[in-house]
């Protein structure tokens, strides 16, 4: 158990330092000088206020998103639909804070139970196929993506109303601006939901480890069979799964339309948010505080990246870095294949071969 | 004598635990020689080093008289050495030959040469008297010959030392017939056999020598002839005197607990498996389902415990409609269920020990309040139950996983005894355990029995459904065909009742 424990935490680092030596080869290969560019890449992160507010403000939706992939994996779940989840938040937030004038003390909780809500309803969806149909929820929930995106877009035309491209403005009393943060941070677009996400990475714990439907939902997700024996409801629990997994995943939108944007824009194109949370829970082993960690690696790179730019070294060298710590961390198999070989004791002896005939 | 096999002083550690302890194991050309030891004794461990799997921190071992060392299964496979696992490593989809011929496929060209792999297969089956079809797909041959095709595919390989991890756990008595028969042929044909095991009859029957291991230590290797006796094999696997004729008191049978009536339930492809069945339990009796594997058992206790709709008839518990009740409502109705197959619907491996302590019973006070887990009181109560059945583990945080089979089981028998069911369900509840394990399973069973309670076991097994119950019920295609008293019937009248034979009409007891 402990061994486990041991390899949990290992494999994500190695996978990261490994994942960062490949950027280095590419820019080495690439011409470029990789000594500045990774210099840039810290300073992009950690040279200035401004870029460390901009990177926990980049921070708090990957952890809604890590966390919504993670908790439908929990109980054996892929939800691939996060992006559309995030999308159809992101409305409804967006929509409850143009739309009503109320005390914040109302009006932001109501915004963001919104947004969970909306969330919620369109992980149903592909949850309840899966349950009652037995139709795999990785077809269902991408294709509920496609719809999120294009649904959005024309209830955004249709009903909330564009202006070049982009919705009003969220009233302030349901906005997650803080002046505070921002000020301390040289201006960047941090805010409140930073603080939301960790507490819902607290919360996913707590569901998962503290409460009864927690320990039903980690039974369904490791043995069916063995929950439905102990007379659970295996149906229920995947329906209930999924629709906690949307919450988690309807507040990610939340956070850019109530956070980060204060409004939102018509999409020619996904987000990547709730792909990023695929990335982000994959590396965090699917526990909360990996997934904060997780979360914040991604965020960190991602804004870091920019500054690359600055030396003429392209972004997309972050998405290759990336790329390549999610290779080596899905193939941690291979990792722990290669350290059980070092650490045991007598090895690689030569045999007397073809001793058989 | 001649060796071909020589584990000298072999020592296994995984941390601090010594899993083989100084243990010496000679294979003599030609023998069949048995590895017998309780579950979690080592066996599995010493034939892991022996395959490559695992490096021993020391020890020697010797292959026809050269030391080697086996730094893993290619090794082993070049040394001649094959392993018949007791989980088929088989493709589901795929023919006997592509299944043997994977990883070692002879080719013309780029091209597989079918034709010529078909061939051998043929002849080594033919010469080995193993009649399996080549172009069988696996899916659709039992399991006896499945493990024929584990067999084939070590041949294949040219294996002449062949290792057999508990073969008979998976065959029924027939086929255990036919396996015997197999290995007797190939020592005929100069091959050599380990035969890993802990049934003793086995033992007497089919081997030549039998070293015993008992908790990781070396007890010492007998001859198998006249002289030696079941009980002095059991003597030495567990350390004490087993004893297998435990008279039991007499069974004081009650009111009727469980009634089945007239059920019908389809199998998974909707074909009809349990046929019009009837079956009453009493309290204070055990009832013996004895049938060979196939007649609707599975299904039968299906559709008692509620995890299959039944397709007609009616199902009562102590006078009260059951039928169509979900599994909850029917374990809250009183029936414990000791299910079949423990790793899939008994534990929740990746569990502790302590949380599969409560599966049915999570969601009660005190171990859940107002939606809150209290994991102290599971805790609790996982330890009250480990203690008084026994269950061998390291702590309750211990993951269900890591148990041996023995206690994974006890466990499970620990918490549905504790439920106090009116009606427990025991589907082949010594499979694959040790006479230790057995004796006290069985004893549990005549416990709950003298409580007062109701026991329906279902067994492959005709020594333990003659050895346990008060009444014997034979099923036969999804019907109870006769009802035999264990102290006036022996093994052949119940094998042939079990095949469909007729005598004497159907009468009841």
């Amino acid at each position: 158990m402990k061994l486990e424990r041991f390899y949990g935490i290992l494999i994500p680092i190695l996978s990261i330092i490994l994942g960062i030596a490949v950027g280095a080869i590419v820019m080495i290969a690439g011409g470029y000088d990789a000594g500045e560019g990774f210099y840039q890449l810290y300073y992009g992160i950690f040279g200035e206020p401004y870029s460390i507010g901009e990177t926990l403000r980049a921070t708090a939706p990957l952890i809604f998103a890590g966390l919504a992939v993670a908790f439908a994996f929990r109980t054996g779940l892929f939800n691939i639909g996060v992006e559309g989840q995030v999308l159809v938040g992101w409305m409804v937030a967006v929509w409850i804070g143009i739309s009503f004038d109320l005390p914040t003390a109302i009006h932001l909780p109501l915004a963001l139970i919104g947004a969970g809500l909306a969330g919620a309803l369109w992980a149903a969806v592909p949850g309840v196929l899966k349950a009652v149909f037995h139709v795999h929820e990785v077809i269902t929930s991408i294709m509920m993506n496609y719809i999120a995106l294009y649904l959005t877009n024309d209830i955004l035309r249709r009903y909330i109303g564009i202006t070049n491209e982009r919705t009003e403005t969220v009233k302030e009393s349901a906005s997650l601006a803080s002046t505070f943060l921002s000020e301390l941070t040289d201006f960047s677009r941090l805010h409140n939901g930073i603080f939301v996400a960790v507490l819902a990475a607290a919360v996913f714990w707590f569901i998962l480890w503290k409460t009864t439907l927690g320990y039903e939902l980690r039974a369904v997700g490791f043995n069916k069979s063995a929950a439905e024996y102990a007379g659970m409801s295996v149906k229920r629990n995947i329906v209930l799964s999924f629709v906690i997994s949307g919450v988690f995943a309807g507040l990610a939108g939340a956070m850019e339309g109530l956070g980060t944007f204060q409004n939102m824009t018509l999409n020619a194109s996904f987000t990547g948010v709730g792909f990023d949370g695929i990335a982000v829970a994959l590396l965090g082993a699917n526990n909360p505080i990996g997934v904060v960690l997780a979360a914040l690696l991604f965020a960190g790179l991602n804004i870091g990246g920019l500054s690359m730019q600055q030396v003429g070294i392209p972004p997309e060298l972050i998405k290759i870095i990336i790329a390549f710590i999610i290779i080596f961390v899905a193939s941690g198999y291979a990792i722990r294949l290669v350290i059980d070989r070092f650490t045991t004791k007598k090895d690689m002896a030569k045999t007397s071969k073809g001793a058989g005939k | 004598m001649e060796y071909v096999i020589e584990m000298l002083n072999i020592r296994k550690e995984f941390g601090n635990f010594v899993a083989n302890d100084n243990i010496t194991l000679q294979l003599r050309k030609g023998e069949i020689h048995a590895l017998l030891g309780e579950n979690g004794a080592g066996k599995s461990t010493l034939m892991n080093v022996l395959f490559g799997l695992y490096q021993p921190e020391a020890g020697e071992i010797r292959v026809r008289g050269e030391k080697v060392e086996i730094t893993s299964p290619t090794v082993a496979n070049d040394l001649g050495i094959g392993m018949v696992h007791q989980h088929f490593m088989l493709v589901q989809n795929f023919t006997v030959t592509e299944n043997i011929i994977l990883g070692a496929e002879p080719k013309s060209g780029l091209q597989i040469d079918r034709a010529a792999a078909r061939e051998k297969v043929r002849q080594i089956s033919e010469q080995y008297g193993l009649a399996v079809d080549p172009d069988a797909k696996i899916e659709d041959i039992s399991v006896g010959m499945q493990q024929r095709v584990e067999i084939l595919k070590t041949l294949y390989r040219g294996a002449d030392i062949l290792i057999f991890d508990e073969p008979s756990a998976v065959l029924t008595p027939q086929e255990i017939q036919e396996l015997i028969q197999i290995m007797n042929r190939l020592i005929s044909e100069g091959k050599s056999i380990i035969l890993i095991t802990h049934k003793l009859k086995e033992i007497k029957t089919v081997a030549h020598r039998c070293t015993t291991i008992r908790r990781g230590k070396y007890i010492g290797t007998v001859d198998i002839d006249e002289t030696m006796t079941e009980n002095r094999l059991a003597e030495m696997m567990v350390g004490r005197e087993v004893n297998f004729d435990a008279e039991y008191s007499k069974a004081n049978p009650q009111e009727s607990v469980l009634d089945v009536k007239n059920l019908v339930v389809k199998d998974s492809r909707g074909v009809e498996a349990v046929r019009g069945l009837d079956l009453n339990v009493r309290a204070g009796e055990i009832v013996g389902i004895a049938g060979i594997d196939g007649n609707g058992q599975t299904e039968l206790i299906e559709a008692i415990t509620g995890l299959r709709k039944p397709y007609s008839g009616e199902v009562y518990l102590n006078n009260k409609p059951i039928t169509n009740l979900k599994p909850r409502k029917v374990t809250e109705s009183g029936i414990g269920h000791i299910p079949q197959d423990r790793h899939k619907h008994g534990l929740v491996l990746d569990y502790s020990i302590g949380h599969n302590m409560v599966l049915q019973t999570y969601y009660k006070k005190p171990f859940s309040k107002g939606g809150i887990m209290n994991y102290n009181a599971v805790a609790e109560k996982a330890k009250k139950l480990i203690e008084k059945f026994d269950v061998r583990t390291p702590s309750v945080d211990t993951f269900a996983r890591a148990l041996s089979g023995g206690n994974q089981q006890k466990a499970i028998i620990a918490r549905e005894v504790d439920r106090s069911p009116d009606l427990l369900v025991a589907a082949q509840p010594t499979r694959g355990l040790d006479v230790g394990a057995i004796e006290f399973i069985h004893q549990q069973l005549i416990e709950e029995r003298e409580k007062g309670r109701a026991v329906l076991l279902i067994s492959f097994e005709l020594e333990e459904i003659l050895h346990v119950s008060d009444r014997i019920a034979v099923l036969y295609e999804g019907k109870i065909v006769a009802y035999r008293d264990p102290k006036e019937t022996n093994e052949l009248e119940l094998g042939f009742l079990m095949a469909g034979g007729k005598k004497e009409g159907a009468d009841q007891v």
